[in-house]
């Protein structure tokens, strides 16, 4: 059990779990508010003011949950900021999204600065290896809670979207704002609450970033995240589920590069540290096509057209 | 009546000589009351974020006043100051056009920044094995022909992706971004590494006989001039060519264009292309006339206030160089306002997220204001 691949694969398992719940969070938000026809491409700078105030609120209040729910209701304001902005007409909700990212990112690192040095409290971990004498699996199987409602939140609404009135709501929405209009549906209300809520996802992941792994707080914690998650969401083809499974592929892809330095592989550490922007790159060639639009897109979404 | 006006002014100018100069002259007042709208409305949404702004200092409690008086001092108020600005709109100006190029062809290309990192690193790299042995002029053209070819290479990429695979160009332009600054970081922190410099990994110093020289008589380099060329060669490009012309069509609407027969797949590829040249070409000034070697420096947020810096200019080249003008100022004074009214860096961040998302909210009162509309425009709606 301590040959260097079992190591390394254990240190990746670890590190897919770890670093694959930030990226299923806003996976899954993304996917809601797509799953309504509009796209946020600002959730990276939801990502990283959830994580700066989910460690303010811990450190302020030394209660780390407290904190994980002060991030979501920060991310669903950003989420809501969005949301009503792409409600006027003529507004593009693509660039909306850009300049989302750049505020949010400005807000946290404004108000982020007094949180760099102090400690706050993290989230603690649920010793799920105990079981085990190995120390490597052991705290490979350290997992933080969230990563379980992450999980938990992904199969709840994949589940809402395709048994419950609601997701059909959306779904509408996503598919033909005016058929949605037709019967009666308010588009632009559905579509500012899944940003909203979507916003909310997105903020804990921040959350997780800065109470659980790596568990501080400085404005190099989240490089792009936010918009590879984006990015998976169309890998997953608008599935809250497949987006958990893609998240823990890209969970494994990111964790590639620590678990070669655990024993003692340095070469190449930028390389792949760059591993997962060129996975998520190659993954968007391999998926999209230039004379089809992508399976299961929702008809609304400006990438549709 | 559309076919029936032009008729009637020909007629009547064969009766009376002066109507044809009147009607220029008309014609002229009537486009610029409809161009107005397009300053009219900027201006207003900057002047919201202001005031939105000032709100924001006002309740953390700095006072908004000493917030302009500090940009004004370190940004325009002195000759020094100006200059320092009219240095750092530089970048501004050419990664502003990466944006605005891709925007005529309705592509939302944010991947300047990255364009920047690669060319400049490209410049630098180029230069290490010239340096000294070759002469310094013949190693700019070498170092300026790297930092251009590869930051053209980075964006074309987006764009070729865009076109033959479909892929979102916005997100892949942003990866590449982060792509392009491991990439960097990789050749600085290893093989390209200046030894003698143990505090940042950087590439080894091109030297200052190998640097890029100041305009005579002022504190500016050359690259704001570049910058100046550019914003004016590309405005004539997009708007007096076939080039242009073809690439606004497929802007305005793919399908018309590609039932027209025009090359879209060559015209995206070619304006990303030249995208990417004027980020490349911004990170090469930033190595060969600033910095003097390639390092982390070179990812200094220029690639990403240029996006909002060409928005604000309405995508129009011409219009970028006063908008990166005033960035240019706002960067510049950043380390003031952060010594004299101890506010954070990122204060000049969030006033930019504000100004840009305030001048994507006022997108919508396009077309609201009566002031603004002339007879032609009342008859297209």
């Amino acid at each position: 059990m301590n040959t260097p691949l079992a190591i390394v694969l254990i240190a990746m398992l670890g590190g897919a779990i770890r670093v694959s719940t930030p990226f299923m969070f806003v996976a899954v938000g993304e996917c809601l508010t797509e799953k309504s026809g509009r796209i946020n491409l600002g959730l990276e700078g939801t990502l990283v003011l959830g994580a700066m105030v989910a460690y303010a609120g811990s450190y302020r209040t030394g209660s780390p949950w407290l904190g994980v729910l002060l991030a979501g209701l920060a991310g669903s304001c950003l989420g809501a900021m969005h949301g009503v902005i792409c409600k006027l007409p003529r507004v593009n909700d693509v660039a909306v999204g850009i300049a989302m990212m750049l505020f949010g990112t400005g807000v946290a690192f404004f108000f982020g600065k007094p949180y760099i040095q102090p400690t706050a409290p993290r989230l603690v971990s649920i010793p799920l290896g105990a079981w085990s004498d190995n120390a490597d699996l052991g705290s490979a199987l350290n997992v933080n809670p969230l990563f379980f409602v992450g999980v938990l939140a992904a199969l709840a609404l994949g589940w809402a979207l395709r048994n419950t009135r609601w997701g059909l709501i959306v779904r509408t929405v996503g598919d033909s704002a005016a058929a949605a209009r037709a019967i009666g549906i308010s588009v632009d209300l559905v579509r500012f609450l899944t940003t909203t809520a979507g916003g909310f996802l997105a903020g804990i992941g921040g959350a997780f970033l800065s109470l659980s792994y790596p568990g501080s707080w400085n404005q190099g914690l989240s490089s792009g995240q936010g918009l590879m998650a984006v990015a998976l969401v169309i890998f997953a083809r608008w599935s809250p589920e497949r987006c958990v499974l893609a998240a823990l592929l890209f969970g494994g892809a990111g964790a590639i590069g620590p678990a070669l330095q655990s024993i003692g592989v340095t070469q190449g550490y930028y390389f792949f540290n760059a591993a997962p922007y060129i996975l998520t790159l190659g993954i968007m060639v391999a998926t999209s096509s230039a004379k089809r639009s992508a399976r299961d897109i929702p008809g609304e979404l400006a990438m549709a057209k | 009546m559309d076919s029936g006006a032009p008729a009637a002014g020909e007629v009547s100018g064969a009766v009376l000589p002066a109507a044809p100069s009147e009607r220029a002259a008309s014609d002229l007042a009537l486009r610029l009351r409809a161009g107005s709208e397009y300053v009219a409305i900027p201006a207003l949404a900057l002047a919201i974020a202001a005031f939105l702004f000032s709100l924001f200092l006002l309740a953390i409690g700095k006072s908004p006043i000493d917030f302009v008086d500090n940009i004004w001092r370190g940004g325009f108020g002195s000759g020094f100051s100006f200059q320092n600005t009219l240095q750092r709109s530089a970048p501004l100006i050419l990664t502003a056009l990466a944006v605005a190029i891709p925007a005529r062809i309705g592509l939302i290309m944010i991947g300047g920044e990255g364009a920047l990192v690669l060319g400049g690193f490209a410049s630098a790299a180029i230069a290490t094995p010239m340096v000294g042995v070759v002469a310094p002029w013949l190693t700019l053209i070498v170092m300026a022909s790297a930092g251009v070819a590869v930051g053209a290479l980075w964006i074309g990429l987006a764009g070729f992706l865009r076109y033959a695979r479909g892929v979102n160009e916005t997100i892949s332009s942003l990866l590449l971004t982060y792509i392009g600054v491991a990439i960097m970081n990789f050749f600085v922190e290893g093989s390209l590494r200046d030894l003698s410099n143990p505090n940042k990994p950087s590439t080894r110093p091109i030297g200052e006989a190998y640097m890029v020289g100041k305009i005579p008589g002022t504190d500016v380099h050359w690259g704001f001039l570049a910058g100046l060329i550019l914003a004016v060669g590309l405005q004539i490009l997009m708007t007096r060519t076939t080039f242009g012309f073809a690439a606004r069509v497929t802007g305005g609407n793919m399908r018309a264009a590609l039932a027209q027969g025009l090359p879209v797949g060559k015209l995206i590829v070619a304006c990303a292309m030249i995208a990417g040249a004027c980020a490349g070409l911004a990170g090469f000034y930033e190595v060969a006339a600033i910095q003097g070697r390639a390092n982390a420096s070179l990812a200094a947020g220029y690639g990403f206030t240029g996006i909002l810096v060409s928005f604000l200019a309405r995508h129009n080249p011409l219009a970028i160089v006063p908008v990166a003008i005033l960035f240019g100022g706002l960067v510049a004074a950043g380390g003031l306002i952060q010594r004299r009214m101890g506010l954070p860096d990122a204060t000049v961040l969030v006033l930019q997220g504000l100004i840009f998302v305030v001048l994507l909210t006022s997108e919508t009162l396009y077309g609201r204001f009566a002031i603004f509309k002339t007879a032609a425009s009342k008859d297209r709606t």
